[in-house]
């Protein structure tokens, strides 16, 4: 536990936090946190209560359940229902709603729903399902699609016919683009998801800061790592300057991983990809390249055009997931809109931003 | 839309509480159930007598620290010492799913003997079924308990300023049952706390400590059971995260599943509520039984009256405690 006790400490957190909130004194800083177990950590933490009320702490769409489109939903629900195919997807994705109904609603009623813990685990499933159609909901961020990866290359190698891939992986230094160049945001900088660095590095924000001149920092989980990279950012904030450091520099490499980053441009090309809340982002989204053709759902089943989801259900979830209001500003949140039963998706998961903020509400 | 019964239901967290309130409280509502404690007192000829039942479907059935056996002797126990009540009398009903090889039931049933001689308990009735492969896993027990009450408490004897205490770490049944459960072999370290409670209860009391509640964090953990008692006092609660004892190997496994050790399930543990005065006193006459060295005092009751939890964070910040919300961990008892 030395590398947790050490970020944790009372009295270094305390001084941090000092310091940061004396840096603060001229003006407020908005800094946004595009990472679902940042948002999770700093409350968990207490960190908002540290801090003074200059610091505004923005949680962005940092949740992979929570930006899946209602559109890529409804296709799901349309392959459930058919008899002969079998679903698997992670464990959240089962209860993030749409139209009223969930993956795991369908399941009640007799669909073969089954929830994994590992992409891996669908070849299994694939092998022991004769005769059914396996289809894989592949969601998540740089840190998920390489498992993906390795499915989908398993799968051809193999000649595992019943398997089916329906890729919704996104990436994220797209999606900082999009978010640092909101006008109405206006933001003052990023914490930079320690997960998903891992995995494209440093280097993987490189043009993307450069052109948003944001400063930003890779930052861990714990507490003394997430006031430490505030402290960066609105060091560098006051002075204009963008920064993109490392703060997470005992788990990411300036490099990332070059295994996984590998694996996803033999397997993925980047497209044009439907955020919920955020609409469309260029290049945001990893479809399968056309070796892969023969395992991709959207070539094997008819599915409809992914188009701008309607959030038609008064659920406030775009605005809370560009950030723009919190979920206390959603007449829905604590109300209608529990974790037991999420009208919207953002109250599904753990990393779900309302979901982090109802349990420390 | 038609509603289904969810794992969630069995919890002990919020779900929890809205069936048993919507469903069976308002079904077979009385003024003994109403109060919705873990065990009712009811007035016979003479005496006081405390009365409690419960179910346990532990997977799996043998995990470090204890069994399914033990396990039903000290949850019924620990229910009926929470009211303050000396556990005298219990029953149990077995349900055995055919295929159950004849050594796991007599190791099961001679830890529940053995667990009951100890607390001078007698089991004097009980039951069985049998069900057919794959209608049950396994074993499932039902244990129901009589106790004496020694001293009358009731949440609404909570005042502003009283300490709140536990007798030892919390987080340890869960943690031990998921472990076993994922195939942690050989974690000695990763053992359950279960154990009768009623020994420390007694020693309080007979001590004169100014006991005003107690309530033994189960299903839901601390989290949950302190959110139960703020609710039912009315007042809000400050705990201290800092002072909240975990060992070092639950700590680290709950760090590495990303499980938060005040929501996670405890069979050895007691939250008591006592008067400001008696703090100090009751702290060391549990530290000096030797399960209990680690008691603490980990929070107080504020005046303020919202009913709310609050966490002083080992960070140094502060935030809510919410009651859990969904099944971390389910058949942990």
């Amino acid at each position: 536990m030395k590398y947790v006790d050490d970020f944790r400490g009372a009295e270094a957190c305390l001084a941090m936090a000092r310091q940061i909130n004396a840096a603060a004194a001229d003006r407020s800083y908005r800094i946004m946190e595009v990472c679902g177990t940042h948002t999770a950590a700093i409350r968990r933490f207490g960190i908002p209560a540290m801090l003074s009320s200059r610091i505004r702490l923005i949680s962005g769409p940092g949740c992979p359940v929570c930006v899946t489109s209602d559109a890529y939903l409804r296709n799901a629900f349309r392959m459930a229902a058919d008899k002969n195919v079998t679903i698997a997807t992670y464990p959240d994705m089962l209860r993030v709603p749409a139209d009223g109904m969930s993956l795991q609603d369908l399941k009640a009623k007799g669909a073969d729903v089954r929830a994994v813990n590992s992409a891996l685990e669908v070849l299994e499933i694939a092998r022991e399902s004769e005769g059914r159609t396996v289809v894989f909901l592949a969601v998540g961020f740089e840190t998920t699609a390489p498992a993906t990866a390795i499915l989908a290359q398993r799968a051809r190698r193999e000649r595992i016919k019943n398997l089916k891939i329906y890729s919704a992986h996104k990436t994220i230094p797209p999606a900082l683009l999009s978010l640092g160049r909101d006008k109405e945001l206006c933001l003052d900088g990023f914490l930079l998801p320690g997960h998903v660095s891992v995995v494209i590095g440093v280097q993987g924000y490189r043009r993307a800061m450069r052109s948003l001149r944001l400063p930003a920092v890779v930052t861990g989980f714990e507490p003394l790592d997430i006031l430490s990279a505030i402290l960066t950012i609105v060091d560098a904030a006051r002075h204009r300057k963008a920064v993109l450091r490392n703060g997470y520099g005992r788990v990411v490499r300036e490099g990332g991983n070059p295994k996984a980053v590998s694996l996803l441009k033999e397997v993925f090309v980047s497209k044009d990809s439907l955020w919920r809340g955020l609409g469309v982002i260029p290049g945001s989204g990893l479809f399968l390249r056309k070796p892969y053709d023969s395992l991709d759902a959207r070539r094997t089943f008819s599915l409809r055009q992914e188009d701008e989801c309607r959030l038609d259900n008064g659920c406030r979830c775009a605005g809370v997931l560009t950030g723009k209001i919190e979920p206390s500003a959603c007449r829905y949140f604590g109300k209608q809109c529990i974790p037991q039963k999420p009208l919207g998706p953002c109250m599904v998961s753990r990393e779900g931003t309302c979901r982090a903020f109802f349990e420390t509400r | 839309m038609k509603e289904y019964i969810s794992l969630s239901h069995g919890s002990g967290g919020a779900l929890t509480q809205k069936l048993i309130r919507e469903i069976f409280a308002s079904a077979f509502d009385n003024v003994y159930l109403r109060k919705l404690d873990d065990a009712s007192v009811v007035e016979l000829r003479g005496g006081r007598y405390a009365m409690t039942t419960d179910s346990f479907v532990v997977d799996p059935i043998i995990f470090p620290g204890g069994d399914i056996g033990k396990l039903a002797v000290c949850g019924t126990v620990n229910d009926l010492a929470s009211c303050a009540a000396e556990p005298r009398y219990l029953s149990v009903s077995f349900v055995i799913e055919e295929g159950l090889p004849f050594d796991v039931l007599e190791s099961v049933v001679s830890s529940m003997a053995q667990e009951a001689g100890q607390q001078r308990v007698l089991i004097i009735t009980g039951d069985t079924k049998v069900v057919p492969r794959g209608k049950a896993d396994k074993l499932f027990i039902n244990t129901t308990g009589i106790g004496l009450v020694h001293k009358t408490l009731e949440a609404g004897m909570i005042r502003p300023g009283d300490k709140i205490l536990i007798n030892g770490p919390v987080a340890q049944h869960g943690v031990s049952v998921l472990a076993a459960r994922q195939g942690f072999e050989g974690r000695e370290s990763l053992k359950s706390d279960c154990k009768s409670l009623w020994p420390i209860v007694k020693l309080l009391l007979q001590e004169h400590v100014d006991v005003r509640f107690m309530r033994d964090p189960t299903r839901g953990g601390v989290s949950a059971v302190a959110n139960e008692m703020a609710q039912s006092s009315g007042f809000s609660l400050v705990l201290a995260e800092r002072d909240i004892p975990v060992t070092a190997s639950c700590k680290s496994f709950c760090e590495i599943l990303g499980l938060e050790p005040l929501d996670i399930a405890n069979e050895g543990k007691m939250l008591f509520f006592i008067g400001a005065k008696d703090a100090h006193r009751a702290l060391r006459i549990l530290r000096s039984v030797p399960s209990c060295r680690r008691a603490s005092v980990i929070g107080d009751v504020l005046s303020e009256r919202k009913g709310k939890v609050y966490l002083k964070t080992a960070a140094g910040g502060s935030r809510i405690l919410g009651m859990p919300v969904a099944e971390a961990l389910p058949r942990i008892c």
